[in-house]
């Protein structure tokens, strides 16, 4: 029963990664840049939200809402001064770029707001502690449900952006093939601008979530961004369906290593990771989804009569 | 047309010079402890761990294409079993050397793995490596998690003495390193590793074997970055896993390579050497250092995406420890002074096309 909540615990985590990994996948699967830097923005669209919260006394939400506009224009902003005129250079000058900015941000922020551990939850009432009860043993927070329909639901959103309109078919063909999307006349420029926009806008709801859920301080960024790759690496780069699956991979190997141990949660991470990594790499000419179906067929057949 | 119609060549007389004052430079380096104060040596040997680290970093990314956030690893495990070594009875400069290979051979077993992924598979998976191996330090009962342990056994040497043999041992290995980097690509294998960066399938399809070349030169970087951080500690004296294993390790060494100037020999020298001034001069007011440092990446990505050295090589053709080929096209008793140039600089623009 306690691994059976674990489970449900860790894919409601998964919900999280999700959300800090999508605007990432994004990044990664369409611009080819690694950004370093993308924990620190979650951080430093909280820090706003928090601001906003603090000054007004508004509803989190409501300030998130105000925040996100100003996240997409500072991606938007990015991409333009930073990473495309750093992309030009070669792969490698982005790590050199985003790495600069983080910096930047969390010495920026400590020097502006201190290294107090801030959170959101008192600002959320009953959200941050009520509960489902399923069983005597199982409770499920309604603040991780919420968390977890956000994801699949900006996940969603993103999937169906990409696959149905003409911004999202020109993002997907860009990611293919920049130069060949040019030629069919997209603007790869404002496909990465937009691209950059979504992802900087995603990182502020991930921030908010991770203030409400737990507690942030101006040097929370580089330990999201690491779960955040996972979950982009493990779900597969370029597929956002992957993302929320290896958000969910991640999360549950995590709960379960802290029911093993004291630091369990974050080597079982690591460790499911890599084994995902090398599973992909040993098996990578293995018809894997013929031999599920074979076994499956077989497994059928001889419990039929 | 009469005569040879192009000419290659590495050596010029400009790198001839400079190379016998680097070896003329390192030769005074090493009778300076006769000389100056504790605080200057010091200093200095911080300087020569920047330059190591640097060197290693881009080895790996700019000649080998290796793109690791992980090299923080073997900088914490060459430290790590420095300090288990020596509480475990042996002499306190040979657990500095074995520390140093015992970690270095770490990445034999895991290159094995690692170098089949890809760009950036590579790059996330080598920074799960360096945190799982954090993870693993912090669970040795000797180090008790994060509290850490120091090398008291070097308190048994004169502090004089023991800053002396720290200094020389670390300019040895830097020297030792640089030597190692500069006859490796200057031959076969710095061909090789350069042809893989550029285009692995094109350089297995004429026969260079891949999987070799990239672990020869991840291993030499392992073995460097251990070194590195088992003298570190012999400086610094205090093991704590954060700040060993911390990914600022690699942050430095990228801003310290690709300031200076990625895949040149110079670059990451130069590099280390304006992040050393940067540090000595600003240090000291903290996170204002640090939003600078942050600031001088960023716009260093923007201004000088080659890094100093590779935009001065750029434009002016010059290569102090010439690793590639001079190639002089048309005869070149035909040629004047200035054309002679024209050609070298075409050719310096040559080396520096896109790469992926």
């Amino acid at each position: 029963m306690i691994w059976l909540n674990q489970i449900i615990q860790g894919t409601l985590l998964g919900g999280y990664y999700a959300l800090i990994a999508c605007g990432l996948s994004l990044m990664f699967g369409v611009m080819r840049i690694i950004n370093l830097s993308h924990g620190d923005f979650a951080i430093l669209g909280v820090f706003a939200v928090w601001l906003l919260v603090a000054q007004t006394g508004m509803s989190p939400f409501l300030a998130l809402a105000a925040i996100i506009p100003f996240m997409a224009l500072l991606g938007w902003a990015l991409q333009h001064w930073v990473f495309e005129r750093s992309l030009r250079a070669g792969p490698l000058v982005p790590l050199l770029a985003t790495f600069g900015l983080a910096i930047v941000i969390e010495n920026l922020l400590f020097e502006g707001f201190s290294a107090d551990t801030r959170s959101l939850a008192p600002e959320i009432g009953d959200l941050a502690f009520d509960s489902w009860t399923l069983t005597d043993q199982i409770y499920v927070g309604h603040l991780a449900v919420l968390i977890f329909a956000v994801a699949v639901i900006l996940l969603v959103g993103l999937q169906l952006f990409l696959k149905w309109t003409a911004l999202g078919r020109a993002i997907r063909a860009t990611s293919e093939d920049p130069d060949t999307a040019e030629l069919v006349g997209v603007n790869s420029r404002a496909v990465y601008a937009v691209a950059a926009a979504i992802a900087v806008a995603t990182t502020a709801i991930a921030g908010t979530f991770l203030a409400m859920r737990a507690t942030f301080d101006p040097y929370s960024g580089p330990a999201q961004l690491i779960f955040a790759f996972e979950a982009v690496v493990i779900g597969g780069v370029g597929s956002l369906w992957g993302t929320l699956v290896g958000g969910i991979i991640l999360g549950v190997a995590q709960s379960l290593g802290a029911q093993i141990g004291p630091r369990g949660f974050l080597l079982t991470g690591h460790v499911v990771f890599l084994v995902v990594l090398a599973a992909r790499l040993f098996l990578s000419g293995v018809d894997l989804r013929g031999a599920l179906r074979r076994g499956l067929r077989g497994f059928a057949w001889s419990r039929s009569p | 047309m009469s005569g040879k119609e192009f000419l290659v060549t590495r050596w010029t007389g400009t790198s001839t010079a400079s190379a016998a004052i680097a070896v003329v430079v390192i030769a005074a380096l090493s009778l300076l402890p006769l000389f100056s104060g504790a605080n200057v040596t010091e200093r200095l040997t911080t300087l020569f761990v920047y330059i190591i680290l640097a060197v290693m970093w881009n080895a790996l990314a700019g000649y080998a294409g290796l793109v690791s956030v992980g090299q923080q690893m073997f900088f914490g495990l060459g430290a790590y079993a420095t300090i288990r070594l020596s509480y475990g009875g042996m002499n306190v400069y040979a657990a500095i050397l074995t520390g140093t290979l015992l970690a270095g051979c770490t990445a034999l077993p895991l290159s094995s793995f690692m170098l089949r992924l890809r760009g950036g598979e590579f790059a996330i998976a080598t920074w799960v490596i360096a945190t799982i191996a954090h993870l693993l330090v912090n669970f040795d009962p000797l180090i008790q998690g994060e509290t850490g342990k120091s090398l008291i056994a070097l308190n048994a040497y004169d502090a004089t003495v023991r800053q002396a043999i720290s200094y020389w041992a670390t300019l040895a290995t830097m020297a030792l390193f640089l030597v190692l980097m500069f006859v490796l690509l200057r031959s076969r294998v710095g061909t090789a590793v350069q042809a893989i960066r550029d285009d692995e399938h094109a350089a297995a399809s004429v026969g260079v074997r891949v999987m070799a070349a990239k672990r020869l030169i991840s291993t030499i970087a392992a073995f460097g970055c251990a070194a590195a951080g088992a003298l570190w500690l012999a400086t610094a004296l205090t093991f704590q896993p954060r700040t060993y294993f911390g990914i600022q390790w690699t942050a430095y060494m990228l801003f310290m390579a690709l300031v200076g100037g990625l895949g040149t020999f110079e670059g990451p020298i130069i590099g280390a050497i304006i992040f050393f001034i940067l540090e000595d001069r600003f240090g000291a007011t903290g996170v204002w250092y640090l939003v600078g440092l942050g600031i001088a990446a960023t716009l260093a990505s923007l201004l000088l995406p080659r890094g100093i050295w590779g935009t001065i090589e750029d434009r002016y053709g010059v290569q102090i420890m010439p690793v590639g080929y001079r190639l002089q096209l048309g005869s070149v008793d035909g040629l004047d002074g200035k054309q002679q140039r024209q050609t070298e600089g075409r050719w310096a623009r040559l080396r520096s096309l896109p790469r992926l």
